[in-house]
């Protein structure tokens, strides 16, 4: 087993699955919280903006936005994001990753904002902070702090799904196992091993994320 | 009381699983017993469910080469026609679907590899296949491998057919996709120049009715890929027989007969090395 995988380069792939998943989670938390304060806006279209952002990209599959941003963006509509098509896949593969994940970002945020007592908000209005301002220094930070559970619950299923992007042929974990496969045959060991690999990236950080939500916690 | 009752219960489901389990085994015995003496049990054959011209199923229709010559392989097996089990074998299960007894013959585009031969034996090959390039009919630049520099090539992410363009051909621009269908739709709305993989799967994309007169087969092979028929690994009797039925096909014209009516509506012809002379048994 381990001979056969020297002859690959796993750990290259598994570091296009880290800038993958790096690169889209901050895409993913810029895009969510700005969503979400649409959603917890006072304008009414703004509302209804985000709320539709949301119910289009969460209910959307994430190999379906993979495969439109090749087939559909980059051929049909001409929108190549770099003159290399290697390039070009990633880059788009970053783009769906986040637009994507960023409707979970701000449902999970939403939820965060909920968990502030709305006493707050009232009493930050009423001392003359406008919408923004009270969004900025009052809301958001709780809100944060309340929401890091389900956010990294976000993060890890990010990770995970950074796998469809082989679909469009980036060279990450899943592109590389489906050759190992193709060459060397399907075993339960070749499984095992790019499994292992997952788990060594989303186990600590689900510890992580744990403790953080327990320490972060606003305590009411 | 509650204690007894749960025990109760997971006696009761042991037991129903060693009997599920005795089932299980007994049924497939008695099937493989079936299929190497040849009688009419009944088959089951792995083949591609979506590769037009090859293995097709459309609705509870199944149409191809490999579904072709898998019918005959199991007349000759003694099982008629009505018998046969298709069973969906994609590229990575062939192997796992031989060895757990799922299927008993795998004729899915399956090429004789070393490696392979490790896990499963073959019968064949039945077909030399080759890898060649698709590219839309009014192409005139792209005539084989060697004039692909700069251009956008298309094939399936970890194939066998993209390995070898990106050790061979560093200067080519690969996009990689999911499947050849994908790679297809690609290359007629002009977002890539060609696609490559096997010669037979690309005639049967550039024969498909939505792609008639739009597409073509260069023609000009880089490779040798030698499809064989997949059995069990170390069933000499069986691989005896299939051999025996691949030479039969050969020599009373179904084979050139069925290679006709599968690929050759977009002009193509079977490349060099055919028809093939299967190799002897291990």
């Amino acid at each position: 087993m381990a001979d056969v995988l020297s002859r690959y380069d796993v750990l290259g792939a598994f570091w296009t699955t880290i800038q993958l998943a790096v690169l889209s989670s901050v895409g993913a938390l810029l895009l969510g919280t700005l969503v979400a304060v649409l959603r917890v806006s006072p304008i009414r279209v703004l509302q209804l903006l985000g709320t539709g952002y949301v119910n289009t990209f969460r209910n959307t599959p994430l190999t379906l936005l993979m495969v439109f941003s090749l087939l559909g963006a980059t051929y049909i509509l001409g929108l190549s994001l770099a003159a290399d098509i290697g390039a070009n896949a990633f880059r788009w593969a970053v783009v769906m990753l986040s637009v994507y994940h960023a409707a979970f970002v701000c449902e999970a945020l939403r939820s965060g904002v909920n968990t502030v007592p709305i006493g707050q908000a009232e009493a930050a209005r009423s001392i003359g902070l406008t919408f923004g301002q009270s969004l900025r220094e009052v809301i958001l930070p709780q809100a944060f702090r309340g929401a890091v559970a389900p956010l990294g619950s976000v993060l890890i299923a990010l990770i995970k799904n950074t796998t469809v992007a082989a679909v469009i042929g980036v060279s990450d974990a899943a592109g590389l196992m489906s050759e190992v496969v193709e060459n060397e045959t399907g075993t339960v060991s070749v499984f095992l091993v790019f499994a292992l690999g997952f788990v060594v990236l989303t186990l600590p950080l689900g510890i992580l994320f744990t403790s953080l939500s327990r320490r972060l916690a606003v305590r009411r | 009381m509650i204690v007894r009752r749960i025990r109760a219960a997971l006696a009761v489901s042991a037991a129903a699983c060693l009997a599920l389990a005795a089932c299980g085994g007994g049924s497939s015995a008695g099937s493989a017993g079936a299929g190497s003496s040849g009688g009419g049990a009944g088959l089951k054959i792995g083949i591609k469910f979506d590769q037009p011209g090859l293995g097709l199923k459309q609705g509870e229709k199944y149409t191809g080469m490999d579904v072709d010559v898998a019918t005959y392989v199991a007349g000759k097996l003694g099982t008629d026609a009505s018998k046969i089990t298709w069973i969906q074998a994609p590229s990575a299960q062939r192997e796992t679907l031989l060895s757990t007894g799922q299927v008993d013959l795998v004729v899915a585009t399956y090429s004789i590899t070393d490696a392979r031969k490790q896990k499963v034996s073959f019968a064949g090959p039945y077909f030399v296949a080759g890898q060649d390039l698709l590219v839309r009919s009014d192409e005139t630049a792209i005539t084989g491998p060697d004039t692909l520099a700069g251009k956008k090539l298309c094939s399936v992410k970890g194939s066998t057919s993209a390995q070898k363009v990106k050790d061979k051909y560093p200067g080519v621009q690969l996009q990689e996709l999911g499947t050849y269908s994908e790679c297809v739709a690609a290359l007629v709305s002009k977002g890539v120049d060609a696609l490559t993989t096997d010669d037979t799967i690309l005639a049967g994309y550039a024969a498909q009715d939505q792609y008639k007169g739009k597409l073509k087969v260069v023609g000009k092979t880089f490779s040798t890929e030698r499809y064989g028929i997949g059995l069990k690994k170390g069933d000499a009797a069986m691989c005896q027989k299939v051999t025996d039925a691949i030479k039969a096909m050969v020599s009373d014209g179904s084979w050139q007969k069925t290679v006709d009516a599968n690929l050759g509506a977009a002009g193509y012809k079977a490349g060099a090395g055919n028809p093939p002379t299967p190799d002897a048994c291990a």
